[in-house]
């Protein structure tokens, strides 16, 4: 029996996409996760993106690192969990070393949340973006994907630091 | 086999390389042979030289890529061998100094020295070419081949848990990192 189809919002799913490749993202680290089903399957049939699919998202923050070393762009798509498995990357190579990251982040676990395993991590990624002082914003409509992503790239180049954008429900998940 | 000697037998190998070395007596010991600006040492973030290594490598194919790790480093980001063998550029070089310890913190032993064998796990997870090496001639011998390759290997180099008396050096991190891109970007150029 075939599963019905997830209610992930193709639409915004390639307006984030789109986004990514008007910035001249030229790699893209990923570990799945729902709401990012289409993201990753957008760069996988991209034949200019490299792809990297991760076992475990701070690997990401080294090959971001080495992408910038060698003047690709780059941005990681993870959820929130996979930010607070990347914490030490972030704090110990993106901030010592002064990298610019672009952190895509799908925000689980707040308001709309079915799934009892994600509740807790939603309720500690904005106070933990926070204490780690990165810049941080929302992707919640449609409409402010396309300038807000040029505005992060934007701020993550010019600080020499990771920027967090938060890929929301509303925008995510058409239910 | 000390990890100095290892290194000193491949240094002229490293001139046209881009080279990342994990934190520690590694990156020391090898700025005391000679720093330059082609070498990036992560001085922190256990792990993730080799995922720098890797990103290096599949943006610039056409620059050969070597990564100076450990066993207490890949031990702590073990994934990275089955993202690098999912990948598999060809133009990257991943030798693991184990020394069976934690050195630079007291000489802690790791799992290496009750079994673990890296080897079989980087065989295991799929990278391609990989071999364990006991002697500085036969390390020197399994770098020049892999350089020489178009296959990803992994060399685990066995050597005695010694380094050097300090691992702070002169050289700023911030520098390092911003000199390391230069580099790359003159490479670059017509």
């Amino acid at each position: 029996m075939e599963a019905a189809p997830l209610p992930v919002s193709l639409t915004n799913s390639k307006l984030i996409y789109d986004a990514l490749k008007e910035c001249d993202i030229g790699l893209v680290s990923a570990l799945p996760e729902t709401w990012l089903v289409h993201l990753i399957r957008l760069a996988d049939d991209d034949p200019e993106m490299i792809l990297v699919r991760l076992a475990k998202e701070e690997e990401g923050v080294g090959i971001s690192a080495g992408a910038n070393f060698a003047g690709v762009k780059s941005a990681m798509l993870m959820q929130n969990h996979g930010f607070l498995a990347s914490i030490n990357g972030i704090v110990s190579f993106a901030h010592l070393y002064k990298i610019p990251l672009l952190m895509l982040i799908s925000y689980r676990g707040t308001f709309g949340e079915r799934d009892p395993w994600q509740t807790q991590g939603g309720n500690v990624t904005e106070p933990l973006l926070r204490a780690l002082a990165i810049p941080y914003s929302f992707l919640d409509a449609g409409e402010s994907v396309k300038k807000r992503i040029r505005q992060a790239q934007r701020l993550a180049e010019s600080s020499l630091q990771p920027v967090a954008l938060l890929l929301m429900r509303d925008l995510m998940w058409e239910e | 086999m000390l990890r100095l000697e290892c290194l000193q037998s491949v240094y002229a190998e490293l001139e046209k390389r881009l080279v990342v070395t994990i934190m520690g007596a590694v990156a020391a010991e090898l700025q005391s042979l000679g720093h330059r600006p082609n070498f990036f040492y992560l001085q922190h973030a256990m792990g993730l030289a080799s995922s720098t290594g890797l990103g290096l490598a599949l943006c610039l194919p056409q620059q050969k890529v070597i990564v100076f790790d450990g066993d207490g480093s890949l031990l702590m980001n073990l994934g990275t061998l089955s993202t690098m063998a999912r990948y598999s550029p060809s133009n990257l070089l991943h030798v693991v100094f184990d020394n069976e310890s934690l050195l630079s913190v007291g000489g802690f032993p790791t799992a290496t020295s009750a079994g673990t064998d890296l080897e079989g796990m980087a065989r295991a997870a799929g990278i391609p070419k990989t071999t364990t090496v006991r002697t500085v001639e036969t390390f020197k011998s399994a770098v020049i081949e892999a350089l020489g390759g178009q296959k990803l290997t992994t060399i685990i180099a066995k050597v005695e848990a010694t380094g050097p008396s300090a691992y702070v050096t002169g050289l700023a991190l911030i520098e390092n990192r911003f000199q390391f891109a230069r580099h790359i970007q003159s490479l670059k150029k017509p």
